[in-house]
């Protein structure tokens, strides 16, 4: 008795018996039509795979070379409140530049949220309709600047001012961070809330209007509680976009590792740690394990505001069925 | 006695909604002030420094003198590596995303997968790219380990932009192909695909205009401080404009001294990224209206 075929699995197990008989019945014709004809869904959804492959590359490599630091330091020592690892003894706590990222990240948003919800209601609800093509252009313009130029524009421009305002004796603050993290943020913040408050539907304001409802108190008191998911939505994505912005930060947020609340002093972030430092260490060294560590904590941020971004949105997006 | 109050009652509306339509417009005037401030600066710093030799030439004395030509030629090589690269997994995505898929698990993992990408910051793209194409791989520092990078960055934003250009052909396009007795294949190739270039070449401008600018992902992976000539070949380093500037304003030692160059330099990179951008956006709103169906 002849055994049937069996499928091997990715795992290396058996599945179940493989179904030739079509392609045995076709015989051999049969089979070359069949991979003629039939060959483009499998390698589209392999080539569709690429993006896949690539997200679990960069978990595999951040993790893998992160790894070494809970032998070497363990976890207490990474969340430590000292970092310097070029010290003796060199000490590789993690929370300065969390704390950092924390501070210029709150500051940012809370200049950005207010502006961007205020910019979306207006392109939204307020303009007129050539108003709001020049807007959303500007505000796509503004998401397109290079963050190296945020960054050179806040080192010549924005520092010096602060510097003479304040009176410090360096602009490169975690203030002058925040602002220029503030306007980076703006564009993406303003234009997903503009997409929430345009998911809801034009029933929920004519009701509004019809009940003697101006329009700003429609706004106010119906169109935004209706898109309400769809806002925390962009408030996060504006978050995780704020805490994983390099370049500006590097060059303005004055790089000092120290856990401050003061938006008047140097500040260093997860992001500019990886950045400055990277280049100093050695391939191996603790320090460089523990600056992919550091890669770990922003992928973490990352990949959940993300994922609790979409998860809102989608929320708004089942709420008004669309 | 009732109407008196009604009256003001809706005064007071009309005067609550004067005000708070006004913030609404004032902040959304803030974000023309600050492109309008960043521009404006760049430009009122940067333009002295602009001239055929800046494009042309070499950096001499410690890049306290002469021109941006390497870093230029650095960021057009490393830009057009990036999306040769990225281009055809992005476009047969989309292509299975909108033409193949039927719905279900795969496309939503493919989705949280595309998504997940465009929201991982580009430090870490700059680590992977350390760890996989530089270590791992052993491209060392060098342009090809960049363009890779650089085409996993951008690869994301292709997608949706390819996906998008082929959703926006007509359904009846597909349908009238395959009642002609085309195979999905032959409908999506002679058909779809041709129908939706002008959206896919946007896509490709907006992801040119994203990855010429980064400068995390390429730090550890391409970047050179300073070169003497051009790069040779896909191993060699090479020298990037938006390094530059970085290197330029942070690192040089005689930073204040170039001032004027280090504003050419930005204001040549922010004229170039921001052109770019119009002409993406422009040309795809004359594609949309040009539409005939």
């Amino acid at each position: 008795m002849r055994r049937p075929a069996r499928a091997l699995r990715d795992d290396g197990t058996a599945g179940p018996p493989l179904d030739l008989r079509p392609i045995r019945k076709a015989g051999l014709r049969g089979l070359i039509t069949i991979l003629k004809e039939r060959w483009d869904r499998p390698v589209f959804l392999a080539l569709a795979s690429v993006s896949l492959i690539a997200l679990g590359l960069i978990l595999f490599f951040i993790f893998r070379e992160a790894a070494p630091i809970l032998r070497e330091t363990g976890l207490s020592g990474f969340f430590g409140t000292h970092w310097n690892p070029t010290g003796s003894p060199a000490s590789y706590g993690a929370l300065p530049m969390i704390a950092g990222s924390a501070l210029v990240t709150v500051a940012a948003l809370v200049l950005a949220i207010p502006l961007g919800f205020a910019a979306a209601a207006f392109i939204a609800e307020v303009a007129p309709r050539w108003m709001k093509d020049v807007a959303k252009s500007i505000l796509e313009l503004l998401a397109g600047v290079p963050s190296v130029i945020y960054g050179f524009f806040g080192l010549m421009i924005v520092a010096p001012a602060f510097q003479r305002a304040f009176g410090l004796s360096t602009g490169r603050t975690a203030l002058t961070a925040s602002v220029i993290l503030g306007i980076m943020a703006l564009p993406t913040i303003a234009s997903l809330a503009e997409d929430a408050l345009t998911a809801v539907p034009n029933s929920y304001r004519e009701a509004s209007m019809a009940l003697g409802a101006s329009r700003w108190q429609t706004i106010r008191r119906v169109t935004f509680p209706a898109a309400f998911s769809g806002l925390i939505g962009a408030a996060i994505l504006g978050m995780g976009r704020a805490v994983g912005e390099t370049m500006a930060v590097l060059m303005v947020a004055g790089n000092a590792p120290q856990i401050t609340a003061s938006l008047l002093r140097p500040v260093r972030t997860l992001t500019s740690a990886i950045a400055l430092e990277m280049g100093e260490t050695a391939m191996g060294s603790t320090h460089y394990h523990a600056l992919f560590a550091l890669g770990v904590v922003l992928l973490i941020i990352a990949l959940v505001t993300n994922g609790l971004a979409e998860w809102f949105r989608g929320r708004l997006a089942r709420k008004h069925g669309r | 006695m009732i109407a008196q109050v009604t009256s003001e009652g809706q005064r007071r509306k009309r005067i609550a909604q004067r005000i708070a339509f006004a913030l609404l417009t004032l902040s959304t005037v803030s974000a023309f002030v600050a492109l309008g401030a960043i521009l404006y600066s760049m430009i009122s710093n940067g333009v002295s420094a602009l001239s055929w030799q800046f494009l042309s030439e070499f950096p001499r004395k410690m890049m306290t003198e002469g021109g941006i030509y390497p870093a230029l030629v650095g960021s057009l090589y490393l830009t057009v590596g990036a999306v040769l690269l990225s281009l055809p997994f992005a476009v047969a995505s989309a292509i299975w995303l909108s033409a193949y898929s039927r719905g279900g698990l795969w496309v939503r993992v493919i989705r949280v997968g595309v998504n997940s990408l465009a929201g991982v910051p580009s430090i870490v793209f700059g680590l992977l790219g350390l760890a996989f194409f530089v270590k791992v791989l052993g491209l060392g520092v060098s342009l090809l380990a960049g363009a890779l990078t650089l085409a996993l960055l951008i690869l994301p934003i292709l997608i949706r932009a390819g996906e998008e250009a082929l959703q926006a052909v007509p359904m009846n396009f597909r349908e009238g192909a395959l009642a002609l007795g085309a195979t999905k294949w032959h409908a999506v190739r002679t058909v779809v695909l041709p129908t939706a270039i002008p959206g896919i070449l946007t896509g490709v401008i907006l992801g040119v205009s994203r990855a010429i600018g980064e400068t995390a992902p390429i730090m550890f992976t391409a970047a050179a401080f300073y070169m003497s000539r051009l790069p040779e070949t896909l191993s060699d380093k090479v020298m990037a404009l938006p390094y530059h500037i970085f290197v330029m304003a942070t690192e040089s030692p005689n930073y204040y001294k170039t001032r004027n160059l280090q504003f050419g330099a930005a204001l040549v990179l922010l004229g170039m990224v921001l052109l770019m951008n119009l002409g993406a956006v422009t040309w795809r709103a004359r594609v949309r209206r040009r539409k005939q169906w």
